[in-house]
């Protein structure tokens, strides 16, 4: 964990009012593991004071990527950032990814820009498995051919029918379980809004599979300090918090009280 | 020649006048991998009760202009779990530790001070007697004066550490609760905790915090702290520590040219974790320029005829 000085290397809108943010960070891509954040200081906002957080969507050598979505003041200033400018980093940070269990056959879910923070994973993993990808509309869905040059087979869903089958992403995932037999041993991957994640949690537990699933809960300091981005999971006595920050973003679905998210 | 940033406070030897502000810095360790604790003039951590407490529902902080509006509602170990926990841990460093306490009755903040007495490794206690997050009974005790002499009186009577209440700045006149700290027996005071504040959210119609309100701090609140700073150390003889919305050397000096002896950084801390550190540096670069030999040089050096 390090603060850094970091120099846009590329800018580009991709598609819908998402965009990738290239950087050079030498000190800070080479530690970075798969489903580990950046806190970002959005330059030229002065007057928003704190930090945003990102998912590293992948490093290569001493350049790390993040894709972002137009959602609010600081994503919004940050769309005007040029090559060549500087942007304070905080990272790498949060407890990421493990590594997929060999013994297991490995499942993506990703809702929107969630694919960001799995990629890495894809990439990584030994066994290259399926992908879920889900979306709003055609707009939402980013970077298949990036999971499927990895290997990944990616079944794409929106609401709309805009692209894939028109649904969501759990239906997908239900079909393709009732397809297997259900005779695989799967541990999914998952990022997404709470909702898409409850439901996978849900599915998760019914079926006894592995799983691991990254939050996007607001954040404050991206530390483990201010206890801003606190969620249940289960303790001692019932509940405790635990921060998404430092503890998560990536939690195994045994351990969060879904019923508390929204 | 270097100048002399060192300072007492409350009979606690700080290295220089930077502090960090109680609950934007944790107990230490979330902070220690991103700043050499044993370079802060002093850490104060986050508020510590009698028992563990888990604070309020989510969301529990929004940003507004300039500033941080927080209702976290004090969570934390309880005093046993924070010695336990936490105190291990600070030992290892040399820089004096302040804990902050609160309690939920009169009876409540005596016993933790009583607990933390002969805790070794504390060098003194910061009292809370005004988060505005706490349903039961904690604002009241820095709104109310009676309440407040009450709070004091009872923590000075059951330690020997340095005591140093933290006032509240929602109050008519700020001069009369540092008098009150002095006369009940308090060896510094610190201003100003966080103020009260709201949120709300014209789409949901709802409020931004699970609490409904909050206390603001960041710069927001750096005008409203300066003057309270000054009043209140024009008001008193003890050492005074000046806080609310610093970021800068330049905030920092502002206040103690208006008459704090130390400083302390909070919601910066959380942009940038090595705020304190720069604020020192900043201070020490300053006093170099004008040729300052020492912090008490500049304290109080405002010209207020």
């Amino acid at each position: 964990m390090q603060i850094e000085l970091a120099t846009v290397h590329q800018h580009i809108p991709i598609q819908g009012g998402y965009y990738l943010l290239v950087m050079l960070a030498p000190d800070i891509a080479p530690c970075v593991r798969p489903g580990q954040f950046i806190h970002v200081k959005v330059p030229h906002l002065e007057e928003c004071l704190l930090r945003r957080p990102f998912s590293v969507f992948w490093t290569e050598g001493e350049r790390l990527a993040i894709l972002y979505k137009d959602v609010g003041r600081g994503t919004r200033t940050l769309q005007y950032l040029k090559p060549g400018e500087s942007l304070s980093i905080l990272g790498p940070l949060g407890r990421g990814f493990p590594d997929p269990d060999p013994g297991r056959f490995p499942v993506i879910v990703a809702g929107g820009y969630g694919m960001a923070a799995l990629y890495m994973t894809a990439r990584s993993a030994p066994t290259k498995g399926i992908a879920f990808f889900g979306g709003r509309s055609a707009k939402d869905i980013l970077c298949v051919g990036e999971f499927e040059a990895q290997g990944w087979s990616v079944q794409i869903t929106t609401e709309d029918g805009s692209l894939g089958r028109k649904g969501i992403v759990t239906d997908a995932l239900d079909d393709w379980w009732v397809a297997s037999g259900r005779q695989v041993r799967p541990e999914l991957f998952a990022c997404g809004p709470g909702g898409m994640l409850k439901a996978v949690a849900q599915r998760a537990l019914e079926r006894g599979w592995e799983a691991w699933t990254s939050v996007d809960n607001n954040m404050g300091c991206g530390v483990g300090a201010c206890l801003t981005c606190v969620l249940k999971v289960r303790g001692d006595n019932g509940w405790s918090w635990a921060r998404a920050c430092r503890e998560g973003p990536v939690f195994n679905v045994r351990d969060v009280l879904w019923e508390e998210v929204e | 020649m270097m100048p002399d940033l060192s300072v007492e406070i409350a009979g606690i030897r700080m290295r220089n006048p930077v502090m960090t502000a109680s609950g934007t810095f944790g107990y230490g360790p979330e902070y220690a991998d991103l700043v050499d604790l044993n370079e802060l003039g002093a850490v104060v951590v986050k508020g510590i009760c009698l028992n563990p407490t888990k604070g309020n529902p989510t969301p529990r902080t929004a940003e507004t202009a300039s500033g941080l509006l927080n209702a976290i509602g004090l969570p934390g170990p309880g005093v046993e779990g924070f010695v336990r926990d936490y105190m291990p841990f600070l030992r290892r460093y040399d820089v004096p530790v302040i804990v902050n306490i609160w309690g939920k009755t009169v009876e409540e903040y005596a016993e933790v001070a009583a607990r933390l007495d002969r805790v070794p490794g504390i060098a003194g206690l910061e009292v809370n007697v005004s988060c505005p997050n706490i349903k039961e009974g904690s604002a009241m005790f820095g709104t109310d004066l009676l309440m407040f002499e009450r709070v004091v009186t009872a923590i000075r009577a059951a330690t020997k550490l340095p005591l140093i209440p933290k006032l509240a700045p929602n109050v008519a006149d700020i001069g009369e609760f540092a008098r009150c700290a002095e006369a009940s027996g308090a060896d510094a005071i610190s201003l100003i905790n966080s103020f009260p504040g709201m949120a709300v959210d014209i789409r949901t119609r709802g409020f931004k915090l699970a609490n409904k309100t909050g206390g603001l701090t960041g710069p927001a609140i750096k005008p409203i702290a300066l003057r309270l700073v000054w009043l209140a150390a024009k008001a008193v003889r003890i050492p005074v520590i000046g806080m609310g919305g610093i970021v800068t050397a330049q905030d920092a000096l502002e206040f103690m040219m208006v008459g704090a002896r130390a400083v302390a950084v909070g919601t910066a801390t959380f942009v940038n974790p090595d705020t304190a550190i720069q604020v020192i540096q900043g201070i020490r670069d300053f006093f170099v320029e004008q040729g300052i030999r020492t912090v008490y040089e500049w304290v109080g050096s405002l010209r207020d005829e």
